[in-house]
């Protein structure tokens, strides 16, 4: 087992490791931020304490996680010179400038709004603090601009030229690479799905106390939001996950191929696996429960056409990048990831539906509806699991590019960090998440325990506000 | 050498600047947090000054490092893959730092909450030590490879001019956040952060006396910048007499601004003294030259015009925020003076 862990391995196993953790609190965070910006909003305009206190109380758990974002995301920026100097030399012509423009514009604007929207709960008129609340949550949704028009790049290079006395990538056009299309099928795609996760974890913490009869207005008002929010989300995320699957199709059919797991070119018209076991050496699959027509209709958005299968996407490949060697991406976790991303998106969609409908303001019936508040509690981890699953599609369905089509992971790896070095930071980092996310689990679930009325620290004489008006001298 | 690449070389020098200023007094108000304050009471009132500001400061941090990696890259890749254990143990001060501020205020038993306060402490010693080190390893001829890659010993990461600028820098951030909390408390913490700065400054001269003549014969800056250097020295010897006229004299503006130019100087000397280099090879000839390490003009180009726009506008809220924050931060209970 040891004697397996390779640099590259070991320097794969880290970024996956430490992306996909810092990606939990990603999305939590934008979406938190939007919807304590929300209730925030819903109290300037109602003037009704309730949203308050709700803005007061779901932002406590919104400052846990961009607390954790924060420090998490340090070790991005740090991890692409360490790790991935070779990349970095390649890339730094292209990364270097959305990656200044996110620190420039957007750290700045979310890191003193947020310190401003903390703080400053009695020193400003409401209107104002609620702007504090909305500049933070713009500050958290420009970064993912920025941060994925590189990943885009990686995704689908485009406005760059490889200079012929280095072999690295050279920018020529910069506004292509903000035009990138892929660009704007992915951004979509993950900002409304960091909204999803926030508007179904909101949704599912308030059922958990709907469940136990605890202040039932204020978790209903909760619920209420969460829903909107997670409901409307989950269906522009899905929507936008359908125009980047256009993209895909067409762009890499490696990747596509291999999240549908065919091998061969399909039949026209296309039948759609739900689920199949696959046989990675020999290329075969079997067991597949298979819905016709429906992946054309998906692939297509019509009744007809064939799938290009992953033999034909390999040829192509070899013959456009080299036969010494093979394209084939780890097809059984894209396989899987999608049925769990695309499954756990539509079951996310119709959950909020559900919900929206029973709570009606006709006849609300929510409240009734004790087995919905259930899966709706259990449903609050589903967004997170889903994001996860978005990304190995999006990632290990590059392999074995790092940026696609110009430059490998292997190549991109440092070549002066040893195995040794690697593993050792393996080991912390894990110990670290693991001490981290299990902190910040316990200490949201001990304010969602407290409540609204719950204050911070209260034996210590100190609440989350310590710079209020009678902390001041005069 | 373009102007372009003189421009960000000395952009990075300023948002370097701006990093150890503002996150320097934000590290040193955390180590003080468990130096300076005798009960958890006054380890709130430390936290409340730099409460709202962290985070923002620590953006400097971030911005630095994001702009090296887009208008140097080659000196990023090196200098980050290179220094490899070094930027971990960073990151892990700065990772353990920032959740602690959040994760105290969540704490419910006092073993928790002190754990979490230790967190900022050591999260707030860390990193400036391990920075320190770093910057003035870099200053050292160090072996690098013609494709760039540097391959630092344990020797060349740990000398004696490493450790006397690890400590220089962690000694030198202490010391302005002291001010800074002169600056923004009241009451007896106000008082004991200056005796504090009384005493330290007499250990700061020998420090930096030290730290001169550690530059003169394991550096090569007298020799290749001799009067620039000279004049930098001076200018941080000079910051540091007068922010210990400002203790002296009890003028707090005077010593902030003091301590603060101290900690511009100690940037200001090393990328002078690097110039027209970012890496210096014990090989000269393997040194990494700015002219080589840079992106394209293009880059650079649009580098520059985003910064003009977006720095200015950053800058201003940025500023306003310590506006909204100016009042000095009293004790729970305490008499308003």
């Amino acid at each position: 087992m040891l004697m397996a862990m390779d640099v590259l391995s070991l320097a794969r196993f880290q970024f996956a490791m430490t992306t996909v953790f810092h990606f939990f609190f990603v999305p939590f965070s934008i979406g938190m931020g939007l919807v304590t910006a929300i209730m925030e909003t819903l109290y300037v305009r109602k003037k009704n304490e309730t949203y308050k206190k709700m803005a007061k109380f779901w932002g406590k758990i919104f400052l846990l996680s961009f607390a954790v974002g924060v420090v998490t995301g340090i070790i991005q920026e740090f991890q692409f010179g360490m790790n991935w100097s070779n990349y970095s030399r390649f890339m730094g012509d292209i990364f270097g400038v959305p990656l200044a423009i996110e620190a420039l514009l957007a750290f700045f604007m979310e890191s003193t709004f947020i310190g401003l929207w903390m703080f400053t709960w009695d020193r400003f008129k409401p209107v104002v603090h609620a702007i504090f609340i909305w500049m933070t949550w713009l500050g958290t949704t420009l970064s993912a601009i920025w941060i994925l028009s590189a990943n885009a790049f990686m995704q689908h290079p485009t406005g760059f030229a490889i200079s012929q006395s280095t072999g690295r990538v050279k920018l020529v056009d910069f506004g292509a690479v903000i035009t990138n299309p892929q660009l704007w099928v992915e951004f979509p795609h993950v900002i409304f799905g960091a909204f999803t996760t926030a508007g179904f974890a909101v949704a599912g913490m308030a059922a958990w106390r709907l469940l136990k009869k605890d202040q039932v207005d204020f978790y209903k008002k909760s619920l209420k939001v969460g829903l909107v929010v997670g409901t409307i989300a989950s269906a522009c995320a899905i929507g936008f996950g359908d125009l980047q699957t256009q993209f895909i199709i067409k762009d890499q059919p490696m990747k596509f191929a291999a999240t549908e797991g065919i091998y061969k070119d399909t039949s026209d018209p296309a039948p759609w696996t739900l689920v199949e076991l696959i046989n990675t050496k020999d290329h075969t699959t079997s067991g597949n429960i298979e819905i016709p027509y429906l992946l054309s209709l998906l692939s297509y958005h019509k009744m007809n056409g064939s799938v290009k299968g992953m033999e034909t996407a390999n040829k192509e490949l070899q013959a456009k990048y080299g036969k010494d060697k093979d394209y084939y991406v780890p097809v059984k976790t894209l396989f899987w990831s999608f049925r769990v991303m695309a499954g756990g998106g539509v079951l996310l969609f119709l959950l909020g539906f559900l919900g929206l409908w029973f709570g009606r303001k006709k006849k609300d019936t929510l409240l009734n509806q004790r087995w919905l508040l259930y899966i709706l509690g259990f449903a609050l981890w589903l967004p997170f699991i889903i994001n996860t699953a978005g990304w190995f599609i999006t990632e290990l369905g590059r392999y074995p590019w790092v940026v696609y089509g110009l430059y490998t992971i292997a190549d991109a790896v440092s070549p002066t960090t040893t195995a040794g070095q690697l593993l050792f930071t393996n080991i912390c980092y894990f110990l670290i998440f693991t001490l981290l996310g299990g902190v910040m689990i316990y200490y949201s679930h001990r304010v969602l325990k407290k409540g609204p009325e719950g204050d911070l620290n209260t034996d210590y004489g100190v609440n989350s506000d310590p710079l209020a008006k009678e902390a001041f001298a005069k | 050498m373009s102007w372009l690449q003189i421009l960000w070389f000395f952009l990075l020098f300023v948002l370097f600047s701006g990093f150890f200023v503002l996150e320097g007094f934000d590290f040193g108000v955390g180590m003080s947090t468990k130096l300076l304050a005798r009960n958890t009471s006054e380890e709130d009132q430390l936290v409340a000054t730099i409460g709202p500001h962290w985070d923002g400061n620590e953006v400097w941090l971030i911005t630095a490092g994001g702009a090296m990696f887009a208008s140097y890259p080659m000196w990023y890749a090196s200098l980050f893959s290179g220094f490899y254990i070094m930027f971990f143990i960073v990151l892990f001060g700065l990772i353990v730092r920032g959740v602690s501020f959040e994760f105290a205020a969540h704490a419910e038993t006092k073993t928790g909450r002190n754990i979490w306060r230790w967190a900022l402490a050591c999260g707030s010693l860390i990193p400036p030590f391990v920075l320190g080190m770093i910057f003035t390893a870099i200053i050292q001829p160090l072996p690098i490879t013609k494709a760039g890659n540097v391959y630092p010993t344990l020797g060349n990461q740990i000398n004696l001019l490493t450790i006397v600028g690890g400590v220089a820098v962690t000694l030198m951030m202490l010391m302005h956040g002291l001010n800074f909390i002169r600056l923004k408390t009241t009451g007896d913490l106000r008082k004991r952060a200056r005796e504090w700065n009384s005493k330290l400054y007499y250990l700061l001269y020998a420090g930096e006396v030290v730290f001169a003549v550690l530059l003169f014969f394991m550096t090569d800056f007298f020799k290749e910048r001799p009067i620039s250097t000279l004049l930098i020295l001076v200018v941080i010897v000079g910051s540091t007499v007068a922010a210990h006229i400002g203790v002296l004299k009890d003028n707090e503006v005077l010593s902030f601004v003091g301590s603060a130019i101290g900690l511009v100087g100690v940037v200001g000397v090393i990328f002078n003294g690097l110039f027209p280099r970012v890496m210096i090879g014990q090989d000269a000839a393997m040194s990494i030259l700015a002219k080589d390490a840079s992106a394209s003009p293009l880059t650079l180009t649009i580098m520059t015009i985003v910064a003009v726009i977006l720095l200015p506008i950053a800058l201003i809220y940025f500023i306003w925020s310590y506006v909204v924050f100016h009042k000095r931060v009293q004790a729970k209970g305490a008499v308003s003076e």
